[in-house]
């Protein structure tokens, strides 16, 4: 068999999985969190937190718990980080130094799962199991509840009610994120994924030399890394290391996890908003989005496989081209950040489509819930501008786009590019953060562009040549990380807030239907066009400037 | 709610979040690992008269001239800290560690006669831990192995084919040979 047949015949089978999970896995997740009655389990939570399930929330009510939630688990776990070595199962481990605690706390709760670190080095098995892997699954789950948030905005009418955080909190991991993680790490597991609790142990292989052999629960934390599209490796090599992703079996089913909730939810979406074609319409952003990326980043590293050396340089042999790009385009499409490659050393187009994956603004599919958020303001943003072009009045679902909502989305909208071109120019423009980048030139630049954008739009991967672990690095990409977290975050509850209070208006003849092929293409054009007005000078300095040279 | 209350909830929700899965969570897993799938839970490890030589899954720094060789690696298969070299195909480093490479393998005789080596003879892994290489390379190998080793070409080269694994399924990934296992294989021949 071909490489090209098995790659090809690889996404079919990954496209029929998600075809197949779909409708299933959107229905599942409309009603878990419309469900108006709680498990046994989740009751005892709600004693336990101190909480009434029943109280619903106003958008300031609800963005208080969320920020509040956040706060407290990144000061948890930065002293969790910071003692590690005090406290039991150190396992020798040297621990971090103060910027790159405080770098890792905020990058793990904002579910960017950037890494200055080495996993080996910096963490013992109770941080990674005890700090990350809770934040694996909150940070995935404080993503959904915002886009339910943002749903129950459009959903409801002339009310205040947004529904409870802590609600959608608890659910979304009791009936979601914990059965399906559950049953990702028992197969990859059984498929060679590690789960252990060993000591690190030198021996002396047969090649003759020392090897240390690492320990670690690793299975568990594999599976929510990719379902919660968080990214963080237990090791440095992150999916690429074989106790991680031992084989081309393991991958597929990675790929699959971290696209599985994000595709699913614009079927949440539509049914939640009570018009399936609506989500049929952002699901066609996303798989557009998705698909184009993953042609590109495959077409452009099978062509610079015919050099020399071919593409292998930062690819592991059981996976080859085609299986790591789409590893690749996924993980900055989903903004997981978890790498079965090294992105330094793709082709320039290749680095170039999935750097651009993450200047979109996560949004092919995007992560757990900021995907969908980051799409529905994209619709928002079209219907606006659409309505501006034939002289409608911009209305979504029958809720009036009027000038608090698109200040509202025009904001979303500015906050990570400000962020990344901000922080990368900077960078840029001092000696000493320009000493610690492994290129220079156009791979330099893109480099760096690479991190903030990683930063900024919570993906978390890199293009790990640059040496980020200084101060300098580690504060401007907590700062990126963190503002480019929780900014949009709020403007989309302030956002809902502002809808749900709307009666929805009935459709007539004059609405402007968001269910067509022609909105999709407005939608396409509308996200393709908003950053390519941002990114594309940037983008012309670093990966086009290369790949012509 | 204020936020003191809801930090306080935010602190408690943590706790709980902690106990269900930070211990629950993993533990379950473990114990299913231990009882169903204990050897790939352990990290595969491979035994020598019942002495730990490695792991199936990581690769080894061969370097003698009777064993198959690895692909190149960024930290030499030390284990202790993963990754690759992070390199441009452009940069200038990565064009010198090719030549020294192809130079290497020129050396040592592990060139086919149209002069083309693998790929993957020529760049390191994003791992450093890359346990296996391409049926290619280990073909281009055999004839160095055989001499260096005493065995006949032709035994070489059937441990070689006995060892090269496909796609898994018939379509999944590339195919490949675990050099550890080809060289454990070897050592058993030659005994």
């Amino acid at each position: 068999m071909s490489e090209t047949l098995s790659g090809l015949l690889t996404l079919t089978v990954l496209l029929g999985l998600l075809a197949a999970t779909h409708a299933p896995l959107g229905g599942w997740m409309a009603r878990v969190f419309t469900d108006d009655k709680d498990w046994r389990v989740e009751r005892a939570v709600y004693r336990a937190v101190g909480v009434n399930p029943r109280s619903e929330q106003t958008w300031r009510s609800y963005a208080v718990s969320v920020t509040a939630f956040s706060l407290v688990s990144i000061v948890v776990l930065w002293a969790m980080i910071v003692l590690q070595k005090h406290l039991p199962f150190a396992q020798g481990t040297s621990g971090m130094g103060r910027s790159t605690a405080i770098n890792t706390a905020v990058s793990f709760v904002t579910n960017t799962n950037w890494q200055s670190y080495a996993g080996e080095v910096g963490t013992g098995p109770l941080v990674q199991t005890l700090g990350l892997t809770i934040q694996n699954f909150a940070s995935a789950a404080v993503g959904i509840a915002v886009a339910i948030v943002i749903i129950r905005g459009l959903a409801r009418q002339q009310t205040h009610e947004l529904g409870n955080f802590w609600v959608d909190l608890v659910r979304c991991i009791t009936r979601i994120l914990l059965p399906l993680a559950a049953i990702a790490a028992v197969v990859l597991m059984a498929a060679g994924v590690i789960q252990n609790l060993a000591e690190p142990m030198t021996i002396h292989s047969l090649a003759g030399a020392d090897q240390q052999l690492r320990g670690g629960l690793v299975a568990s934390q594999e599976a929510i890394k990719e379902l919660g599209t968080n990214g963080g490796g237990y090791f440095n090599a992150n999916s690429a290391h074989p106790f991680e992703n031992p084989n081309a079996f393991t991958n597929l089913l990675e790929i699959f996890l971290l696209l599985v909730i994000p595709f699913a939810l614009p079927r949440t979406y539509g049914i939640m908003v009570g018009d399936r074609r609506q989500g049929w319409t952002l699901l066609g952003l996303a798989g557009a989005l998705w698909g184009l990326s993953v042609a590109l980043t495959t077409w452009a590293e099978v062509a610079a496989s015919s050099g020399v050396a071919g593409s292998m340089e930062g690819k592991e042999q059981r996976f080859g081209t085609w299986a790591s790009t789409l590893f690749a385009a996924s993980t900055t499409g989903t903004s997981t950040g978890a790498v079965n490659s090294l992105h330094e050393s793709y082709s320039p187009l290749g680095g170039g489509v999935i750097l651009t994956n993450m200047a979109l603004g996560e949004i092919g599919p995007g992560g757990t819930g900021s995907g969908l958020y980051g799409i529905v303001i994209v619709a928002i943003i079209t219907v606006f501008i659409a309505g501006l072009m034939v002289g409608r009045t911009p209305e979504l679902l029958g809720k009036h786009i009027g000038r608090r909502e698109i200040t509202y989305a025009a904001l979303y909208t500015v906050v990570t590019p400000t962020l990344v071109l901000a922080g990368a120019g900077a960078s840029l423009a001092m000696s000493g953060p320009k000493s610690t980048m492994l290129s220079h030139g156009p791979h330099g630049l893109t480099e760096v562009l690479y991190a903030y954008a990683s930063a900024a739009n919570n993906n978390g991967s890199a293009f790990a040549g640059l040496g980020a672990d200084n101060p300098w690095y580690n504060l401007t990409l907590t700062v990126a990380m963190f503002v480019g977290r929780f900014a949009p975050m709020i403007l989309v509850v302030a956002l809902a807030g502002s809808l749900v209070a709307q009666k929805k208006r009935p459709a007539t003849a004059g609405t402007m239907p968001t269910h067509t092929p022609l909105f999709l293409g407005l939608l396409i054009g509308v996200a393709l066009i908003i950053t390519g007005l941002t990114y594309f000078p940037a983008l012309s300095l670093g990966p086009i400037a290369e790949a012509l040279s | 709610m204020s936020f003191t209350r809801q930090s306080v909830a935010a602190l408690r929700m943590l706790i709980v979040l902690t106990v269900l899965l930070g211990i629950g969570y993993p533990a379950v897993v473990w114990g299913v690992g231990r009882v169903a799938f204990h050897d790939q839970a352990a990290g595969s490890v491979v035994r020598v008269d019942g002495k730990v030589v490695g792991s199936s899954l990581l690769g080894q720094d061969f370097t003698a001239a009777d064993v198959f060789h690895s692909r190149p690696s960024a930290s030499s298969y030390s284990g202790d800290t993963s990754g690759g070299s992070n390199l441009a195909a452009s940069d200038p480093a990565q064009v010198k560690a090719i030549a020294d490479r192809q130079a290497a393998l020129v050396k040592d005789g592990d060139l086919p006669a149209d002069g083309l080596a693998a790929p993957d003879a020529l760049t390191a892994s994003a791992s450093g831990l890359d346990p296996d290489i391409s049926p290619a390379y280990a073909m281009d190998q055999a004839p160095r192995v055989a001499r260096a080793s005493g065995l006949s070409e032709t035994v070489v080269t059937k441990l070689v084919t006995e060892h090269t694994s496909g796609r898994v399924l018939g379509f999944l990934g590339e195919p490949r040979v675990n050099v550890l296992d080809l060289n454990l294989a070897l050592a058993a021949a030659r005994i």
